[in-house]
């Protein structure tokens, strides 16, 4: 996983709550069998309107997706978070994100940051105001910038580390793995194995 | 210490845990299908790693398959890609498959239980949300991303953090026609689709142990719709007798071990949640969504809610985009609403008991001629069961489609789909834009009102007829 310190591109406001992952990407997209190429189906019902955000030049080259409340809810897939990175977006921000959508993101190292919903009004302001505006979002500090605003972030500590590391989940579990082969060893006989198939 | 279910659960789950890091909690069973598996399976090879338990994993097909011909290939090319390169991760890597054609294929949530793999006090996985599903048997479930599917592969454990705890109490004899559906969706109305954000929802109260297994299921299943990763409700008598009779039962002094271990699982009297909820069975009402999330719900009774009379300005812009895209005007009964499509199915409504509610009001009518109905079975298991009882008849008798086993038209990824506008009556659990196909409407309901409005055409209850 590509390490993730701190970015700092411009922003395209999203405004729209409840952004479910199957308009991030629908279902027809999901039928690849590799993480990549999946940009062409990132929001593809919304992208068919030409006055959708995404299809405003002024955007085209944003890197931070800042969206409405409740990001990402619904079906599990992952593919939503490699159409975002796919398409070339580094950092999302919004007020709450879903909870599997969240985890899927930071496994991933796509930033998602959370910030209350006033700070998330401003920052669309400011980008529908001036497109070009300069946004950064540093891990490290822990804030998002943007002109003279400094907005604070919170993401625990485990998990930033991981992200700035750039460390992989499996890596860091196999080595605990003596922990797994312990508790294997006490696990009663009455949990149900898949194999040998019964009938 | 006084604990809740979930933490009880929890803590016997608990592989190591250390100051400021994840617990790593273990994994009794892995589910796996083909739309979220493939990238996971390739990490493992890129890695040069194995599956750590394929004795604890087990493999269906269900999202892309097709409910017609299922006989001939797969037609859709990338659509056969995706089943056919989980057949070959799953050869490769000694994982048990149950592949379309087989009479366990289904949809992984229906197959689960009905082999008796899901069992009280497990921790169940799978790449799909909907695995809150088996929480229905006390145990906790929760869907999973392919990240975490590699992970769980390559060591059967995840890194996760501690939820916190939801109660939500349904007290009381729920009123005739009024279904689990009904109650889950008045639930979600109530908290909304991030209401249970952060928490496992643990569903209590009279009127949630009235319910059958099948009907817990319904409820559970759709927890992440309230936008909890699980609900669970404690087993009693009627889990260990569905369980009980199922081909994974434990046997012999491995039932009794078991079972003895079962009985205690229950959230202690004095045990305290985070945030309770409460609903009276009584007030509840066969209920239908009118938006595009599942939290834009209605009883049956009403309107078309106004969105200028909503305050909050986050949910009156929601509202007002999702009745543009439903094509709805505000204060139109939702009664007389016409539906083009019925579909019967999903993980959340197509098990044994749900065909045969619906078979129950069918029997003897004709659909209204504007419809088509879709009857999908959860399972082959299912299927083959409903052919048993005769219900098959009933449907094709009444007019209805009847297919083989999936998701089928719950997500729209194999041909089974809504036409741009077309609009639907689905037993599923996502209204989202284009769920069931692109600019396809989506109304969620019961069985027992997908089946009287394939009667009438226009959204009805039982009550209707």
């Amino acid at each position: 996983m590509e390490k993730f310190v701190t970015h700092t591109g411009t922003a395209i406001p999203l405004r729209r709550s409840n952004v479910d992952t199957d308009q991030i990407i629908p279902a027809v997209y999901l039928k690849r069998v590799t993480k990549s190429g999946f940009e062409d189906g990132l929001f593809a019902a919304w992208r068919n309107d030409p006055e959708f955000v995404l299809n405003q030049p002024q955007y085209k080259a944003a890197t931070i997706l800042v969206a409405g409340v409740d990001f990402g809810t619904g079906s599990s897939r992952e593919h939503a978070v490699w159409a975002l990175q796919n398409y070339g977006f580094k950092a999302v921000i919004s007020s709450r994100f879903a909870d599997i959508f969240r985890g899927n993101s930071l496994k991933g190292g796509l930033l998602t940051v959370i910030l209350p919903q006033e700070n998330v009004e401003k920052i669309w302001a400011a980008i529908e105001e001036d497109p070009t505006a300069s946004v950064t979002v540093d891990l490290e500090a822990k804030n998002v910038r943007l002109g003279n605003e400094v907005y604070p972030f919170e993401l625990d500590d485990y998990t930033r580390w991981r992200l700035m590391e750039g460390l992989d989940d499996i890596g860091l579990t196999l080595k605990n793995i003596d922990f797994v082969t312990a508790y294997e060893s006490s696990r009663p006989s009455y949990k149900p194995k898949t194999l040998p198939a019964r009938s | 210490m006084s604990k809740t279910l979930a933490e009880k659960i929890w803590g016997e789950h608990i592989v190591r845990s250390a100051q400021g890091e994840p617990d790593l909690i273990y994994i009794d069973l892995h589910l796996i299908h083909e739309v979220t598996s493939a990238q996971a399976f390739d990490g493992l090879r890129l890695a040069g790693r194995q599956v750590r338990r394929p004795d604890l994993t087990i493999a269906t097909e269900d999202h892309n398959t097709p409910t017609l011909n299922i006989d001939l290939p797969i037609a859709d090319p990338v659509s056969k890609l995706q089943v056919d390169t989980l057949r070959q991760n799953c050869a490769e890597f000694g994982v048990r498959i149950h592949s379309l054609g087989d009479a366990e294929q289904g949809i992984v949530h229906v197959v689960g239980p009905q082999l008796g793999l899901t069992q009280p006090g497990m921790t169940i996985v799978c790449g799909d949300s909907h695995t809150s599903t088996h929480g229905a048997f006390g145990a906790l479930a929760f869907g999973i991303g392919t990240s975490e599917v590699e992970h769980v592969l390559a060591t059967q454990t995840l890194p996760l953090v501690r939820p916190k705890t939801m109660a939500i109490n349904v007290d009381g004899v729920l009123p005739d026609g009024v279904t689990a559906k009904d109650v889950i969706l008045a639930i979600i109305a109530k908290i909304g689709t991030g209401g249970g954000q952060g928490y496992v929802i643990e569903y209590r109260g009279s009127a949630i142990r009235a319910l059958s297994m099948e009907g817990r299921m319904t409820i559970c299943n759709m927890s992440i719709e309230a936008g909890a990763r699980a609900g669970l409700i404690a087993p009693d008598e009627k889990t260990f007798e569905y369980v009980r009779t199922k081909p994974h039962a434990p046997q012999g002094a491995d039932w009794d071990a078991a079972l003895a271990y079962w009985k205690t699982l229950t959230t202690d009297a004095d045990a305290k949640f985070d945030v309770e909820i409460s609903l009276k069975a009584e007030e509840l009402a066969p209920f239908v969504t009118w938006g595009t999330n599942p939290g834009q719900g209605l009883p049956l009774n009403a309107s078309v809610p106004n969105p200028a009379e909503i305050a909050d300005i986050e949910e009156r812009g929601a509202a007002e985009r999702a009745l543009t895209y439903m094509g709805l005007e505000a204060g139109v009964p939702l009664k007389s609403i016409k539906v083009d499509t019925i579909f019967l199915g999903s993980c959340t409504n197509g098990r044994i008991e749900d065909l045969r509610a619906a078979a129950a009001i069918l029997k003897g009518k004709k659909k209204a001629d504007s419809v088509r109905m879709l009857v999908v079975p959860g399972s082959a298991r299912v299927r083959l069961q409903a052919e048993e009882e005769g219900l098959d008849k009933v449907f094709i008798d009444f007019g209805a489609e009847w297919r083989n086993a999936g998701c089928s038209m719950c997500l729209g990824m194999n041909p089974d789909q809504l036409a741009v506008g077309e609009r639907s009556a689905s037993t599923s659990n996502r209204n989202f834009e284009g769920r069931q196909g692109k600019g396809g409407r989506t109304h969620l309901v019961s069985p027992l009102v997908a089946a009287a409005t394939a009667i009438r055409g226009t959204l009805s209850s039982p009550a209707d007829l």
